[in-house]
């Protein structure tokens, strides 16, 4: 007997040291890298960090601006692709298609998901690299670094963030109630404007929820987007030119962060700031959901 | 009247035509991945490594590396998201504050870029000046589907049915003997459905690895050596400008996307194949 009770304890505690590290683990992360990343704080202003675009770590100058503007091109180029897309996908099936359907869908979105990032970036070099250099960019006259750029990273990450919108999305439109539906429908409208003016009305903070995951997911993705995107440190003007993400900015120079003064440090100011922007955003889209699962909205 | 019929039939081709890109860029993917990787993958393949420059070889390396990797931080995770799981249940943590808030951290661990964890994982050995290696490979993948699979996990063992878990108690068992012998056979296809979707996930990533595990020629001999790994197999060889060498690049994206395909179709025979032993 006291055996068993002992074990008891003793597991529940064990389990309990696990959920408190899961907790920590954030923060954690979060002290390390400012640890890390704040000796460049003394030496250069944030403003300047930011706000300028010079680039030259032997010379210690960091400006990040070309890679924040890169990231937020390519992000927003990915979010314009994907969102109506995502948005309509969701709604047919969930409110047109039929179980055979959804069932068949639905296995494949989790695939989509699933698929690893380097793999997508591997069909970006193979497929849509190729597609724009050889066919869209002489279409319509623009000069391009070989079909490298914005472009490709957008269509790229917007296929990856396809799964996230869409399925966040049909939990969603799922949670809205039928008794809503059918007053809607016994009043005479059709089922579009059923879902125009009922579903999507009642629906609207958990799909802007749904955009922000999506969004904070296209923002940190790295490998795919480095791989297309050209990586050229100079603030972008159109989606057919170039761009150096901040994650692709990470992942390319760890090897050489080490030689040069500050430079570790600014490389970790940039997983910095990736990691206080998905915070926000993924805290902002977690606070919908949970209220929505709650039935608050 | 008419015009509400022509909007809605205007917006349902709409919807449709989405659908069809969405799955078709899946099918284009995965078409496009097996067209350029089905004609590199020969015996030479899985028996040889290999590297960035020369003629022949394959990427045994890349594969035992991967494997290594995946398979230790899987379980790795597996030993702390059951723990954590199962302390999520109301017996333990008593849906208290400290379950949602670990219910919200892991969202944001989830959420949180892969290259981040590797940035972490990097600091980290720094701090112990320590060289990249299969040890903190595994940690940081470890670390990496921490909350996918306990998140996965834990939306499994919820449904377990209280009166399930009361019996149980009313014959006098704790709550470790109900949650080994009752909630997890009952959660049992859920969690190994975790398992696997959080293998995908750490097999796949190359961000997080780049810093922690590096890349090698070699097959690891002990933990404390770098290793090799599909994803970064396909990054670092793929700018080669020698073909030979890109064709090992399609190899590999061809064994990782079989291994993705394998895992969702293990998820969905394992959802039908073993629901028939739930008690619902």
């Amino acid at each position: 007997m006291n055996i068993r009770r002992l074990k008891d304890n003793i597991s529940s505690r064990l389990m309990l040291a696990a959920t408190v590290f899961a907790c920590l683990l954030f923060f954690f992360m979060f002290i390390s890298i400012y640890s890390r990343a704040s000796p460049i704080f003394s030496v250069v202003s944030i403003t300047d960090l930011l706000f300028t675009s010079e680039w030259g770590p032997s010379e210690g100058k960091f400006g990040f601006f070309p890679f924040i503007m890169g990231t937020l091109w390519v992000t927003g180029l990915a979010t314009i692709i994907a969102v109506p897309i995502s948005l309509l996908s969701s709604i047919y099936l969930s409110e047109y298609a039929g179980n055979r359907l959804r069932d068949a869908v639905k296995p494949m979105i989790d695939l989509l998901a699933g698929i690893p990032s380097v793999v997508y970036g591997l069909w970006g070099v193979l497929a849509v690299v190729p597609f724009i250099n050889n066919t869209l960019a002489p279409a319509l006259g623009v000069e391009t670094i070989g079909g490298y750029g914005i472009l490709a990273g957008g269509i790229v990450l917007s296929i990856m963030v396809f799964p996230i919108i869409i399925s966040v999305t049909g939990e969603v439109l799922r949670s809205v109630s039928h008794d809503l539906r059918e007053v809607s429908l016994s009043l005479g409208a059709t089922k579009w404007q059923t879902i125009k003016h009922v579903v999507i009305r009642k629906a609207r903070p958990g799909i802007l929820a749904a955009i922000i995951l999506g969004f904070s997911r296209a923002f940190g993705e790295t490998m795919a987007v480095l791989m297309v995107v050209g990586n050229v440190a100079k603030v972008p003007s159109s989606v057919f030119d170039p761009a150096y993400p901040l994650p692709a900015l990470i992942a390319n120079t760890f090897g050489e962060m080490m030689s040069t003064p500050l430079y570790d440090s600014a490389i970790l100011l940039a997983a910095l700031i990736l990691l206080i922007v998905v915070l926000i955003f993924n805290i902002l889209a977690r606070m919908v959901l949970i209220k929505i699962e709650r039935g608050v909205i | 009247m008419e015009l509400r019929r022509v909007e809605e039939s205007i917006f349902k081709a709409l919807m449709i035509l989405s659908l069809i890109i969405v799955v078709g860029s899946l099918l284009g993917v995965i078409g496009i991945i097996l067209w350029n990787g089905l004609p590199a993958l020969n015996i030479d393949m899985f028996t040889q490594t290999g590297g960035l420059y020369g003629k022949g070889g394959g990427i045994l390396n890349a594969i035992i590396g991967s494997v290594y990797l995946a398979v230790g931080g899987t379980v790795l995770a597996f030993f702390l998201s059951t723990g954590i799981a199962f302390y999520l249940q109301k017996e333990y943590s008593g849906g208290t504050r400290l379950s949602s808030m670990t219910r919200l951290c892991l969202d944001i661990l989830w959420g949180t870029p892969s290259i981040v964890y590797g940035a972490f994982g990097f600091t980290i050995l720094i701090y112990f000046q320590m060289r990249a290696s299969l040890l903190a490979g595994i940690i940081i993948l470890a670390l990496l589907e921490l909350p996918i699979m306990t998140r996965a996990m834990e939306e499994v063992i919820k449904t377990v049915p209280q009166e399930l878990k009361e019996v149980s108690y009313s014959l006098g068992a704790t709550r470790l003997e109900t949650t080994l012998n009752v909630v997890s056979k009952q959660a049992l296809p859920g969690l190994m459905t975790g398992v696997l979707i959080a293998f995908g996930r750490g097999i796949g990533d190359a961000a997080s690895i780049m810093f922690t595990a590096g890349y090698t020629d070699r097959i690891p001999t002990s933990v404390f050596d770098a290793s090799a790994s599909l994803p970064l197999a396909i990054f670092f060889l793929l700018n080669s400008p020698q073909e030979e060498v890109r064709q090992k690049a399609y190899a590999s994206a061809v064994m990782l996307l079989l291994v993705i395909l394998a895992i969702s179709i293990a998820t969905r025979l394992l959802s039908r194949k073993y629901t028939k032993y739930i008690i619902k």
